[in-house]
């Protein structure tokens, strides 16, 4: 292990406190701003998948490794769950009684 | 709080348990200290990450939990046994149903299959050990102390009693306002870890660990349901571990994820319980898919019929699995167009459990069959299986499911998936794979008798709650009048749990009676069997393979047997790296276990002060350098030749 290291781990430290300081930014926006529901919504994804890229990068090493293809499957399977929760739940959600009112 | 409200008073079953429990323990701890057990305890399980030890601990505490939730089962059905009976009152069963089916799904089931991954996975990929061992040991003892903690809700503060879906707005604080159901977000939080660590530890063992030569397609199928069951665990378990942090916020902190009152959905728990709980069942029983692969190819002496459709059958399974959850909510009120897709998704997972079915017939096609006890319980999980799977598909219609939805039908169909699909397997990986384990085979002729009294009683108890359910018995009722007509089945239905209760204890008096009295000169492969784990002794040595093999084929073990070439050469053995035993797994996870203590009765500043130790206790564990240790040539020499004789 410790032959790999080089110096201080900034790179983690700053994947760290972006990723707080994104959630932070989140919580802000939910709680103190006056945008509308649907506004915020969409500024929660797009802080999301800034979340997502700055964990792939800073702390699960995407780039590193000879395995590019299982990268590749992983991240596609990832994506295809992700979405599969997201729109799956948004649509029996709302479709049906819940659309009636 | 005072005193009474804390530990559970004014039930006199309860009281005994309390009192059984309290004697209990301090027998126990007298019994290792008089036996002067407590260092051995400490060096040789506690802080073990050997992958085998962790195997046997997670198949002990499920037998233990298969105990607990056996005796709430029981008592349900003593309950029901006869019309209006007051055994237990409405209070009292709503929380025996409850804790007995999050104990069977979460502290039965998992840790029984969990265990028998850990023992045989990295030895049939002759690997070491699994990938990152002190990760795997973290994850036995959080599963351990998130079900300790549960079972603690039984005396201490009231149990959950709001079914073991939780279905909110009755799990919210409205309306059990009790620490019931904290601990059960609680409680499923602290094990979840766990089994979210599993999972991915068994993705990176398979993926990096195996042994030179052994490509994907050469994978035993019980290795192969392992990887993809770790996949969907890694898929699954987040969707849950969100879902019971919301439901600890609203309950704990007055968060609305769930409550209508402040825009919350009550459905949206609906929603996330089963993305997770559908997945789930996958989880459950595509291991035990495995080892029935194993048993039966091995018992009918023949390769497996159809190997790569069964893994392509698996990873459709797997697919699917995603895609069917709302099938637990039809009557929800979802537009017609949801219920028609999830209809058809549902429908469709037959379709790959149906080609498994028949490949594993076909493996039995023109063998010579052997009728071990693993294997009788192999050849009844086919038939009970399937009766569970059709009924699943009657299930699966949407439109007919208004008529189904909750009722014992639908109890009974997921008995007739659960128990043959989970509980055979694990009873056949059992007696299949013991003599791994633990060096002696399990006596046949009590085992006959475990499975002949299980698979009878199983049969007694679970068939009447069909015909029940059809006449129209809604689950979770605790009594029922007299002009029903139910008493007759539902009371023959209670005998037959009596009899699947003896076929429990034939399975204890047998563990008992064969570490006893078990011949131990039963070889390295006593089953003649095909996979690598059989190439090394009975019980595993810690190091488990002396020299790592190298593979050509599927079920390489077995041509190797027949081309005599299982020998060990003396000048290939090199000193084995192994690593060292850690504290900090058991001491993170009872931090864990506190922490959750606190969290259930709301002690926040206890909590937070508890909360220091997983953090002390986290970075005690990232400045632990211990790199293992290396077993000497001369040791492995001499452990090889007390199995084999002479080396080559």
């Amino acid at each position: 292990m410790s032959a790999k290291s080089q110096g201080f781990p900034w790179n983690l430290l700053v994947g760290f406190i972006l990723s707080i300081a994104l959630t932070l930014l989140a919580v802000f926006v939910a709680i103190y701003t006056d945008f509308s529901n649907h506004v915020i919504l969409w500024v929660l994804g797009v802080l999301a998948i800034f979340q997502a890229i700055i964990q792939l990068f800073m702390f699960m090493h995407v780039t590193e490794g000879k395995e590019g293809i299982i990268n590749v499957i992983n991240m596609v399977n990832s994506i295809i769950l992700a979405l599969i929760i997201v729109f799956g739940s948004i649509w029996v959600l709302t479709s049906g009684h819940a659309s009636l009112h | 709080m005072s005193l009474d409200e804390f530990f559970v008073t004014g039930d006199p079953l309860i009281l005994a348990s309390q009192i059984a429990i309290g004697l209990t323990m301090i027998g126990l701890i007298a019994l290792i200290t008089y036996l002067k057990r407590w260092k051995w305890l400490w060096n040789e399980w506690f802080t073990t990450v050997d992958h085998k030890k962790i195997g046997i601990m997670y198949i002990l505490a499920g037998v233990l939990m298969f105990f607990r939730g056996g005796v709430d089962g029981l008592l349900m059905k003593a309950q029901t046994s006869r019309p209006e009976l007051d055994i237990l009152n409405a209070q009292h069963y709503d929380e025996i149903f409850t804790t007995h089916g999050v104990i069977m799904i979460l502290f039965m089931a998992m840790p029984m299959l969990i265990g028998i991954m850990n023992v045989v996975i990295p030895l049939q990929i002759g690997a070491r050990d699994v990938a990152f061992p002190k990760l795997n040991a973290f994850s036995f003892w959080t599963f351990f102390a998130g079900a300790m903690l549960f079972n603690l809700s039984f005396v201490i503060g009231g149990s959950p009693d709001a079914g073991w879906t939780s279905y909110f707005p009755l799990a919210g604080k409205e309306f059990t306002p009790g620490v019931g159901n904290n601990y059960y977000a609680v409680s499923l939080q602290i094990a979840g870890i766990g089994t979210l660590a599993t999972g991915i530890n068994f993705i990176v063992t398979i993926m990096k660990m195996r042994a030179p030569g052994l490509s994907w397609m050469k994978l035993p199928i019980f290795t192969w349901s392992t990887f993809i069951t770790s996949i969907i665990i890694v898929a699954a378990f987040p969707i849950l571990t969100i879902a019971l942090l919301f439901m600890t916020l609203d309950r704990l902190f007055g968060t609305h994820f769930f409550t209508v009152a402040a825009g919350g959905d009550p459905m949206l728990w609906l929603n996330l319980f089963w993305l997770w709980g559908h997945p789930e069942v996958y989880i459950v029983v595509l291991p035990a898919f495995g080892m029935f692969s194993e048993v039966i190819a091995t018992f009918s002496r023949k390769n497996l019929y159809g190997y790569k459709s069964m893994v392509f059958a698996v990873a459709g399974i797997a697919f699917l699995s995603m895609l069917v959850w709302v099938h637990h909510f039809y009557t929800m009120g979802n537009s017609a167009a949801v219920n028609s897709i999830f209809s058809l998704t549902t429908m469709m997972i037959a379709i790959p459990t149906g080609v498994k079915i028949f490949n594993w017939l076909f493996t039995m096609r023109k063998g010579r069959i052997e009728f071990s006890t693993a294997m009788l319980w192999s050849l009844a999980f086919i038939p009970c299986f399937t009766i569970g799977g059709v009924t699943g598909v009657m299930l699966a219609m949407a439109a007919a499911d208004y008529q189904y939805h909750n009722t014992m039908f639908l109890v009974a169909h997921f008995h007739y998936v659960l128990i043959p699909g989970v509980v055979f397997a694990v009873f056949a990986a059992l007696y299949y794979w013991w003599p791994k384990m633990f060096g002696f085979k399990l006596n046949e002729k009590i085992g006959k008798w475990h499975f002949w009294l299980f698979v009878i009683g199983f049969n007694m108890t679970f068939m009447p709650m069909f015909f029940v359910g059809l006449d129209g018995m809604s689950r979770r009722m605790y009594t029922y009048a007299e002009s029903t007509g139910w008493g007759a089945w539902l009371g023959f239905s209670a005998v037959g749990s009596l009899v699947m209760a003896a076929g429990f204890a034939a399975l204890c008096y047998n563990i008992y009676w064969s570490f006893r009295y078990a011949s131990r000169n039963v070889g390295s492969d006593p089953w003649n069997a095909r996979t690598l784990e059989w190439a090394t002794a009975s019980p595993a040595p810690h190091y488990n393979f002396a020299v790592v093999p190298q593979v050509e084929q599927l079920d390489d073990f077995w041509y190797k047997k027949k081309k005599g070439e299982t020998g060990l050469k003396k000048k290939d053995l090199k000193p084995v790296h192994m690593p060292s035993n850690s504290w900090t797994p058991i001491v993170l996870a009872a931090a864990f276990g506190v922490v959750g203590f606190f969290l259930v009765f709301e002690w926040f500043t206890l909590a937070i002060v508890a909360s220091i130790g997983i953090v002390i206790g986290l970075i005690a564990n990232s400045f632990d350098y211990d790199d293992g240790y290396h077993i000497p040539v001369e040791e492995l020499e001499k452990e090889e030749r007390e199995w084999r004789g002479d080396l080559q």
